[in-house]
C-alpha cells in the first residue's frame, strides 16, 4: 500500500477563486493510501516545495500528488522536488485544476467537484504507480539546421562558435534567403547585403560548417542527441570541386525564358546561372527544365567554354545519411499567393507589384539597377500607393487571420527612401492599423509621416483599375469619411507572408508540431519560445511565427544556446515512460510494429517456457532508446501484451474508474 | 434535358429578347426549358432583414415547385438569379427562416433549400460546356470585341452565389470565346452601374455608369452585353458622356447559333 500525500495549490487567486481549495484536500484525504493532506498559497514557491519535502520525510511519503496547473508547466518542478527529498520522481502526480478546472469554470461548486474527482483520479493512479528509472543514451556532438536564411545562418554561426560541428541545408542553391532579397533593412537603413553576406562568407569558411546547398531533408530517424537524416544533395550539373566561379558559362547561355526567382520574376535568366553575385557557394546550377541540352540534346555551350571542365550534364543526385544530436528548423517563409485578390489588378496590371518585388526594383543589383522604374513601360512614377495588409488580418477567408508583423516597417521604409531619393514622387498608404512596437520603430514611422510628408490613409482599398496607362485606386478614407480615388503610377501590395511551403512536409518527418497557419509550434508559448515540443528539435525565425530580422537573429542565437547545451552533454536521461511487451501474452502478429511511429518495434525469436513445455515464439520487443511512449502500440495490441510504463492499462483503468465513481 | 423555367417579370414586359433567344437557343442546344406554371414574382430585392419572411415567400414557391417535378432550375434575370439562389440558401441553412417559411406555407413536406438554382450562363458552362457550345456555332461573331458587363447581382456574394472569381471573372468571355467574338477584359466589368439608385440619384448612376463604358471603349470595345436588365437599362439611359451599343447575351447567342 502506497503512503500518499496531497498538495493543493491556490496558485493565488488563480485556482483558489473558483475552486474551494479546502475541501479538496477534505474530500481527498479520505482517499486510500493517503495519509497526509494540505494546501497552499503558491505550492511551486520555494516554501510550498520545502512543506513538500518535510512531508516526504516526516510521514514516510511514498509518493506525491500536486493539485495545481498543467503538468506541462510545474510537473519537473515537482519531481525536481521529488528527488530532493529521496522519493523517485515518476512518484509524482500532478492533478491539472488550473488550465482544465479552475480557468475554465465560473460556477464554484461545479468547479470544486470537478477538481475533486481530478484530485481522486491522481491518487487512484497514483497508487499503481512503481519507480521507474530512466536510461541513458550518448550525444552525437553534431547539429543540423535546416533552412539557409539569415535565421538558419545565426544559429549555425554561434553553434560553430562553440566547437561543434553544424551542417546547414539549404533547397535553392545558395544561403542567403529572403534577405539576400531585400534592398535596405529598418530601422538603421543600413544595406542588407552589406550585413548579410560577411556572415554568409563566415558560414561558408567556417571548418565547423557543412553547408549541403540545393538540398533536401529527405528523412528523419531517431531522437534527441541520435537523429539519423538523409539529405538529398540535388544534380547541379556542376562538379563543384574544380569549378572556379568564373561565371562564364552563364554569359554563354543561350537559354534566355526563365524567370530569375531571385528578381522575382522582374528580370530572366540562363538555364545554367548563379543566383546571385554574392552567392555561396559560388557554383552554377543547370535548370534542367530550361536547359536546351536537356531539353533537345543539343547546344551545350556552356561546357564548350568551361575553362575549367566543371560542367557535368550526367551528374546523379546524391543521397548522404548523417547523424544529428540537435536539429534546428529555419524553414522561413514566402509571400502568399494573390490569387484571391484580383481585387488589386495584381494578376493583370505589371504596374502593381508586391513590396518584395519593390526591394529587387530599388536594389543597385536588380533588374533596373537600382531605379524607381514602372515595370509596364519603365517610365518613373510621379504618384506611387501602397496598400498594407493585403491578405494579413483578414476574416473573409481569402487571406490569413494573423498580423504578418514586418510590412507596417517596411512599407515605412519604403515610403521614406522614396521621398528620400524622389522628393517630387507623391507617396499614399493605405492602412488598417500602423503597428510599429520595437526599439526605434514608432520614431521611424514618424519620421516617414512628419519629416518626409508620406500620406497615411486610414482605410482599405476596394478596387485598383487601369485607365489610360493609370492606376486608379479606389478605397476609404476612414478619418474623412469619405471615399477616395488616387490616380497613381504603380501600387505596391504589402503581401502577407505564410511559411515555406516546406514545412509541412518536413513537420511530418520531424513528428515537430504546426498551428493551423503550418507555423511551427513552440514547446511553451512563453517559457519555452525556441523549442518545439518534440525533444531535440529547435526553431529558428519565422517558421515559427512573423518576425523581422533583428527578432529573427534574437531567436536564432536562442536556439542555438539551447542546442549547445545539448550538445555540451555526454548523455541524455531517457524517458523511462516506454512501452514494454509481456512476451507469454504476446502472440506476434505484427500489429504494434505496424503502428508504431518511431520504428521501436521489432520481433524477435524466443524460447519460451508454456505450460511446462519449452517453446520457440515470434514476441515484439521495444527499443527502449527509441520508444517516444506514445502508446499507440498499447492501444492496437489485441492480446494485452503491450503496455506502458507509467501509464500502464490497469492505471488507465483506475482514472477511469475514479472518474465515474 | 428538362429544366424548369423561370423567366420572371421584367422578361414578359421590358426584357422580351432576354427570354425570347435564350429559348430558341436552348432548342438548338437540346435543352428544354420547361416554364413553372404558376410562378411568380421572385420578390425583385433579397430583403436583407433576417426577420423578414414575406418577400422570401414568392421565391421559395418557385423552389418548391421545381422540386415537385424533381428538376432543376433554371433562371435567366439577374436579378431573380440572385434572388432566389440567396432564399435558396436562407432555406438551406438559417433554421428561423426556414421554420418560419415552412410554418405559413404549410407545405406537405418542408422545403429545405433542396432545389439546384442554375443560371442560363451556368447551365452553358456546367451543363452543355463552352467546347460543346462552340460546335454549334454556325455564325461565329468575328471580329467582335465585345466586353462582358457582369454588374455584381451574379457575382456577389460570392460564397452564395458560387458563381465566378467576383473580382476577376471570366464565365461570360470565355462565352463570348466559345460563340467566336473577342472579349475585352476590362477593369470595371464588375463594377454595379448603381441599380435602382437611377430612381432618386441619377447623377451617382449616370457616373458609374459613364465611368464603366469609359473604362470598356478604351479597352477598344465595341458593344457590351449583359444578362440583366436593369443594367441594361442604366448602361443604355444613364451613360450620358460616351456610347456603347448594349445586348443581351442571350441575342449574341442566338445570334451565332443561327436562330436570331
Amino acid at each position: 500500500m502506497q503512503k500518499i500525500g496531497v498538495f493543493v495549490c491556490w496558485c493565488g487567486s488563480n485556482i483558489a477563486a473558483t475552486v474551494d481549495v479546502k475541501a479538496v484536500v477534505d474530500a481527498v484525504s479520505h482517499e486510500p493510501g493517503v495519509v497526509y493532506a494540505t494546501d497552499y498559497q503558491y505550492m511551486c514557491s520555494e516554501g510550498g516545495q520545502s512543506q513538500i519535502r518535510q512531508a516526504i520525510k516526516d510521514f514516510g511519503l511514498t509518493g506525491i500528488v500536486v493539485c495545481s496547473c498543467s503538468p506541462r508547466m510545474h510537473e519537473s518542478t515537482f519531481r525536481k522536488t521529488a528527488i530532493s527529498a529521496g522519493l523517485n520522481p515518476y512518484m509524482v502526480e500532478i492533478a491539472n485544476i488550473r488550465e482544465q478546472c479552475s480557468w475554465i469554470h465560473k460556477d464554484r461548486e461545479d468547479a470544486t467537484e470537478k477538481a475533486i474527482i481530478l484530485a481522486r483520479t491522481a491518487v487512484a493512479k497514483l497508487n499503481l504507480n512503481r519507480p521507474l528509472t530512466p536510461g541513458e543514451s550518448p550525444v552525437v556532438k553534431r547539429a543540423l539546421v535546416i533552412g539557409g536564411g539569415i535565421a538558419g545562418i545565426q544559429s549555425a554561426l554561434d553553434i560553430a562558435e562553440a566547437g561543434y560541428e553544424v551542417d546547414i541545408v539549404e533547397k535553392s542553391p545558395t544561403i542567403g534567403g529572403k534577405m539576400a532579397q531585400l534592398d535596405k533593412t529598418f530601422p538603421t537603413l543600413d544595406c542588407a547585403a552589406c550585413i548579410l553576406t560577411p556572415k554568409m562568407v563566415d558560414a561558408a569558411s567556417n571548418e565547423n560548417i557543412n553547408l549541403y546547398t540545393y538540398s533536401e531533408v529527405e528523412d528523419v530517424s531517431g531522437f534527441v542527441g541520435n537523429f539519423t537524416v538523409k539529405i538529398r544533395k540535388k544534380a547541379r550539373s556542376i562538379n563543384a570541386d574544380i569549378c572556379s566561379g568564373c561565371g562564364v558559362c552563364t554569359e554563354k547561355c543561350p537559354s534566355r525564358k526563365a524567370k530569375d526567382e531571385f528578381n522575382m520574376g522582374l528580370s530572366n535568366r540562363g538555364a545554367i546561372y548563379i543566383p546571385f553575385a554574392q552567392a555561396i557557394p559560388n557554383v552554377p546550377v543547370i535548370d534542367r527544365e530550361q536547359c536546351i541540352k536537356f531539353k533537345t540534346g543539343k547546344c551545350g555551350l556552356c561546357e564548350m567554354n568551361c575553362p575549367a571542365g566543371a560542367i557535368d550534364f550526367k551528374q546523379q543526385d546524391e543521397l548522404v545519411e548523417r547523424q544529428y544530436g540537435a536539429i534546428i528548423v529555419a524553414t522561413g517563409f514566402k509571400p502568399i499567393s494573390l490569387e484571391n485578390f484580383d481585387e488589386f489588378s495584381y494578376s493583370q496590371c505589371p504596374d502593381v507589384i508586391t513590396s518584395l518585388e519593390l526591394e529587387r526594383i530599388m536594389n543597385a543589383a536588380g533588374p533596373t539597377k537600382g531605379k524607381l522604374l514602372r515595370p509596364s513601360d519603365n517610365t518613373p512614377p510621379r504618384t506611387m500607393v501602397f496598400v498594407q495588409c493585403v491578405g494579413s488580418r483578414d476574416t473573409s477567408g481569402c487571406g490569413k487571420t494573423y498580423c504578418s508583423k514586418i510590412c507596417c516597417m517596411y512599407t515605412a521604409k519604403h515610403a521614406m527612401l522614396i521621398k528620400e531619393k524622389y522628393p517630387d514622387i507623391d507617396v499614399h498608404v493605405f492602412y488598417i492599423d500602423v503597428r510599429t512596437p520595437g526599439k526605434n520603430f514608432d520614431e521611424f514611422y514618424r519620421r516617414a509621416v512628419e519629416e518626409y510628408g508620406v500620406n497615411y490613409i486610414k482605410g482599405m482599398v476596394g478596387k485598383v483599375a487601369e485607365r489610360n496607362g493609370k492606376l486608379l485606386v479606389q478605397g476609404s478614407d476612414l478619418l474623412a469619411d469619405d471615399q477616395i480615388i488616387i490616380e497613381a503610377d504603380m501600387v505596391v501590395l504589402a503581401t502577407a507572408i505564410e511559411p515555406d511551403e516546406s514545412a509541412r512536409n518536413l513537420a511530418t518527418m520531424l513528428t515537430a508540431s504546426i498551428d493551423t497557419n503550418d507555423f511551427f509550434t513552440e514547446a511553451h508559448p512563453k517559457l519555452r519560445p525556441v523549442e518545439s515540443p518534440t525533444a531535440g528539435v529547435y526553431l529558428s525565425g519565422v517558421c515559427q511565427g512573423p518576425k523581422d530580422i533583428p527578432e529573427t537573429v534574437a531567436q536564432a542565437s536562442a536556439a542555438a544556446a539551447k542546442v549547445i547545451g545539448l550538445l555540451a552533454k555526454d548523455k541524455l536521461r531517457s524517458n523511462p515512460c516506454v512501452a514494454s511487451s509481456n512476451e507469454m501474452l504476446c502472440n506476434g502478429c505484427s500489429t504494434c510494429e505496424n503502428v508504431c511511429p518511431y520504428g521501436a518495434i521489432s520481433y524477435v525469436s524466443k524460447e519460451i517456457r508454456s505450460a511446462g513445455k519449452m517453446e520457440v515464439r515470434r514476441v515484439a520487443e521495444v527499443n527502449e532508446a527509441i520508444c517516444q511512449g506514445c502508446g499507440a502500440c498499447t492501444v492496437v495490441c489485441p492480446s494485452g501484451a503491450m503496455d506502458l510504463k507509467g501509464f500502464t492499462n490497469k492505471q488507465i483503468m483506475a482514472e477511469v474508474d475514479a472518474i465515474c465513481r | 434535358m428538362i429544366f424548369s423555367y423561370y423567366p420572371g417579370c421584367t422578361l414578359k414586359t421590358k426584357a422580351k429578347e432576354l427570354d425570347e433567344y435564350a429559348r430558341k437557343s436552348a432548342k438548338v442546344l437540346g435543352i428544354t426549358l420547361e416554364e413553372l406554371p404558376d410562378w411568380q414574382c421572385c420578390g425583385a430585392v433579397y430583403p436583407l432583414a433576417q426577420d423578414e419572411i414575406a418577400t422570401r415567400l414568392s421565391s421559395v414557391r418557385a423552389l418548391v415547385s421545381a422540386k415537385d417535378v424533381d428538376r432543376d432550375l433554371v433562371t435567366l434575370c439577374s436579378a431573380c438569379h440572385h434572388v432566389i439562389k440567396r432564399v435558396n440558401h436562407d432555406m438551406e441553412t438559417n433554421e428561423d427562416i426556414r421554420t418560419k417559411v415552412n410554418n405559413y406555407l404549410e407545405l406537405d413536406e418542408d422545403y429545405r433549400g433542396e432545389t439546384n438554382v442554375v443560371h442560363y450562363l451556368e447551365l452553358l458552362r456546367d451543363v452543355i460546356g463552352f467546347d460543346e457550345l462552340r460546335k454549334k456555332v454556325i455564325n461565329p461573331l468575328k471580329g467582335k470585341k465585345i466586353g462582358a458587363y457582369y454588374g455584381c447581382l451574379l457575382l456577389r456574394p460570392s460564397k452564395t452565389m458560387e458563381f465566378d472569381n467576383p473580382e476577376n471573372p471570366t464565365i461570360m468571355e470565355d462565352f463570348i470565346r466559345a460563340i467566336g467574338g473577342d472579349p475585352v477584359i476590362y477593369p470595371y466589368r464588375n463594377e454595379c452601374c448603381g441599380g435602382y439608385i437611377a430612381l432618386n440619384k441619377k447623377e451617382l448612376t449616370q457616373e458609374r455608369c459613364n465611368s464603366i463604358v469609359a473604362s470598356a471603349i478604351e479597352k477598344d470595345a465595341d458593344m457590351l452585353i449583359t444578362a440583366c436588365p436593369l443594367c441594361m437599362y442604366n448602361l443604355d439611359i444613364n451613360s450620358t458622356e460616351q456610347k456603347l451599343p448594349v445586348y443581351y447575351f442571350t441575342e449574341l447567342l442566338a445570334e451565332a447559333l443561327g436562330v436570331k
